[in-house]
């Protein structure tokens, strides 16, 4: 596969196929219209391509968590283009970013937002009954492969509070992958967990990164698991101060 | 997971088992206010009926008398008789075998019978009671009034020997089956008569005072041979008795009384038990909505961050406005079935109570079918509209700030 693309270079638009999400000059202001309105991204340039294993790093309320909703299109930027599979998002309607989200985009969260009513199995077979409308055979199975790939077979029919912390959190990496997304951003998926389990989380993120080739981008603030990126991403108040391949790796 | 059910009906009724006290509390004051409903209205119908049932068994529910005469004060008694002695002569419906088979053949109609009433006395020995004599053609009046089933013992073939009186009236007189009366009128016609036949229509006044002969027998000792003083008419459907009234009196100009006109109070008194029924039913049903609805917002703040996530994993907007009306109409719907048994149980309870002296029951209850599904339907419609406020609310929600809570 040929690179045609810089971190950090937006690029012409003529080949955004490439990309699995690109950024120009993307900003964000919240309370837009009120007194307090407050720019906290002023025009991010971005590109993530196929395969690619990224941390966004950086101190804290500098809009890494503003700008994975961006990207995972639970809101929209005040200015500039996100495109998505070579999609420019701004021209679809709320209903069509809704099916992008579940077709494209898997979410890891700190907290693990599970949904406590369900046992773990479903809880990784919900975003394909979304999609379907009604549960099958076929989702099931591919929550079960989906469960075993992250070592939790034998919690599978535990409901999601029952179940470690640790547990949990590898819960919302099978369910992230549930729709065979391009990109899974994950928001502090260790910041609440001890080193051991958080190494057990990223592993598993490592994992599923070197056999699907799916895009990761991951906020984390532990330096140690940001070196085990490919890539790392620097975000200082509402801007990209570092974006660089990570050779120690 | 029930491959049969769609995601939003899953996702309601694992929120539903989630917050189970919550949902069983509403579920258990949607029931008691069913069961009110089912209740009061089961028991309204089932007076009203019984009262409709009784009078149209004692009564026409049309009846056609001779222009410009008042027929109540006659059939309220003998004691009119002795107001306005002799001179007092009834009055006959004019041609009335032709004006019979007139009204006969309205569509409505199902049966038109000729009577002969008026004031007389019964004696036997020493006693004397002023009676009704009331003359009829048994095979059409007896499709008209429910007779044959009130008569306890002989008959009521009545020939034109035979006569048929009240067990109060066999009582006073001391006459039993097979005994002869005499009975006398004002114009000084006397007849010796067998009773024939005793009837039982559960009325003191009536049992007393009214008493059945041959068509014939009364025109004789009436003084009204070949006449009939009413027309009493079956009809389809009693209740539209008044229509019929006037179509009759269009085209006879005889004056025809329905059983509405003369029972006017008891019906304006439905019509106020009714309004009553509609305004609890209402107030009911509001602060069965409000409960509904309190306990859905609350789950909405509750679960916002869930929500949520289902937003991020893919859920659609209108799947969240689903998944809440669902669980509304879920709870209206349980909600109306248990009060419907509840319901049920206070009125078999309740009809195990109320009991005459004897043990028979005060009255029977009709607990029409149609009932419980209006209250099926209506409670789920009611909780749906409920869910409707905290459904949008919980759709409108913005993921971002939800997940970042
Ligand atoms: N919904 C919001 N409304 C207003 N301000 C917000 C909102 N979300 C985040 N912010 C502000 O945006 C800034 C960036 O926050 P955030 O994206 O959470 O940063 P980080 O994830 O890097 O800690 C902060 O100053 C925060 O207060
Ligand atoms: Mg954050």
């Amino acid at each position: 596969m040929v690179e045609t693309t810089v971190p950090g270079d937006a690029g012409p638009p003529s080949a955004p196929a490439a990309d699995t999400l690109r950024l120009g000059g993307v900003c964000k202001s919240y309370g837009v219209g009120t007194p307090v309105e407050n720019e906290v991204l002023h025009g991010i340039d971005l590109a993530l391509r196929p395969g690619e294993f990224a941390a966004l790093v950086g101190p804290s309320g500098g809009g890494k968590s503003t700008l994975l909703s961006l990207m995972g299109l639970l809101d929209r930027p005040s200015a500039g283009s996100l495109h998505i599979l070579g999609e420019d998002t701004g021209k679809l309607n709320d209903s069509q970013l809704t099916r992008l989200r579940g077709s494209a985009i898997g979410f890891v969260f700190q907290y693990h937002h599970l949904l406590p009513a369900f046992t773990a199995l479903e809880n990784v077979m919900m975003p394909i009954l979304a999609a379907r409308g009604r549960p099958d055979r076929d989702m099931r199975d591919t929550a079960a492969a989906l469960l075993d790939q992250v070592g939790l077979t034998p919690w599978r029919d535990h409901l999601a509070n029952n179940i470690s912390g640790g547990q949990q959190q590898r819960v919302a990496v099978a369910r992230a992958l549930a729709m065979q997304p391009s990109l899974v951003l994950a928001d502090e998926p260790t910041g609440n967990l001890d080193t051991k389990t958080a190494d057990g989380v990223f592993d598993t993120l490592r994992r599923v990164n070197e056999a699907s080739h799916t895009t990761f981008l991951i906020v984390t603030h532990d330096p140690r698991l940001a070196q085990r990126c490919d890539r790392i991403i620097d975000l200082v108040d509402g801007r990209i101060v570092s974006d660089r391949a990570n050779v120690a790796r | 997971m029930n491959p049969l059910l769609p995601f939003e009906w899953i996702a309601a009724f694992r929120f539903m088992r989630e917050g189970l006290s919550q949902t069983l509390l509403i579920i258990t004051g949607v029931a008691l206010g069913v069961a009110v409903i089912v209740f009061m209205s089961a028991l309204l119908s089932g007076l009203q009926s019984n009262i409709i049932r009784r009078t149209l068994n004692s009564q026409a529910p049309i009846v056609v008398l001779p222009p410009e005469q008042l027929a109540r004060p006659l059939r309220q008694g003998g004691v009119a008789v002795t107001v306005q002695p002799r001179s007092q002569k009834l009055r006959s419906i004019d041609q009335w075998q032709k004006i019979r088979a007139d009204i006969e053949r309205m569509p409505d109609v199902t049966e038109v019978t000729p009577v002969v009433s008026g004031p007389g006395f019964a004696l036997r020995g020493n006693a004397t009671k002023a009676v009704t004599l009331i003359g009829i053609e048994p095979e059409s009046y007896l499709r008209v009034i429910a007779l044959a089933e009130k008569v306890i013992q002989g008959d009521i073939t009545l020939t034109s020997t035979d006569i048929v009186i009240g067990t109060e009236l066999a009582k006073d007189l001391g006459a039993g089956l097979g005994d002869k009366l005499r009975v006398s009128t004002a114009s000084g016609a006397v007849e010796t008569l067998r009773v024939t036949g005793i009837f039982d229509f559960g009325n003191k006044a009536v049992n007393g005072r009214n008493v059945f002969v041959g068509l014939r027998t009364a025109q004789s000792l009436l003084n009204l041979v070949g006449g009939v003083s009413s027309l009493e008419i079956k009809i389809r459907d009693p209740f539209a008795a008044e229509t019929i009234a006037q179509a009759i009196y269009a085209e006879t100009g005889l004056l025809a009384d329905s059983w509405i006109k003369t029972n006017a109070q008891f019906f304006t008194a439905i019509a106020a038990q009714s309004l009553s029924n509609t305004v609890i039913r209402f107030f009911v049903g509001l602060t069965a909505a409000l409960g509904i609805a309190s306990v859905l917002v609350v789950s909405v703040v509750q679960k916002s961050k869930e929500i949520g996530i289902l937003r991020a994993m893919g859920t659609s907007r209108g799947q969240i406005l689903r998944l809440f009306l669902v669980q509304g109409g879920a709870m209206g719907l349980a909600g109306s079935m248990l009060g419907s048994l509840l319901g049920y149980v206070f009125l078999l309870v309740w009809q195990g109570v109320a009991r005459n002296p004897d043990g028979t029951p005060l009255f029977s209850i009709e607990i029409p079918p149609l009932l419980f599904l209006a209250a099926a339907v209506g409670a789920t419609l009611v909780g749906i509209l409920s869910a409707v406020v905290p459904a949008r609310q919980a759709a409108r929600l913005d993921p971002a700030v939800a997940i970042r809570g």
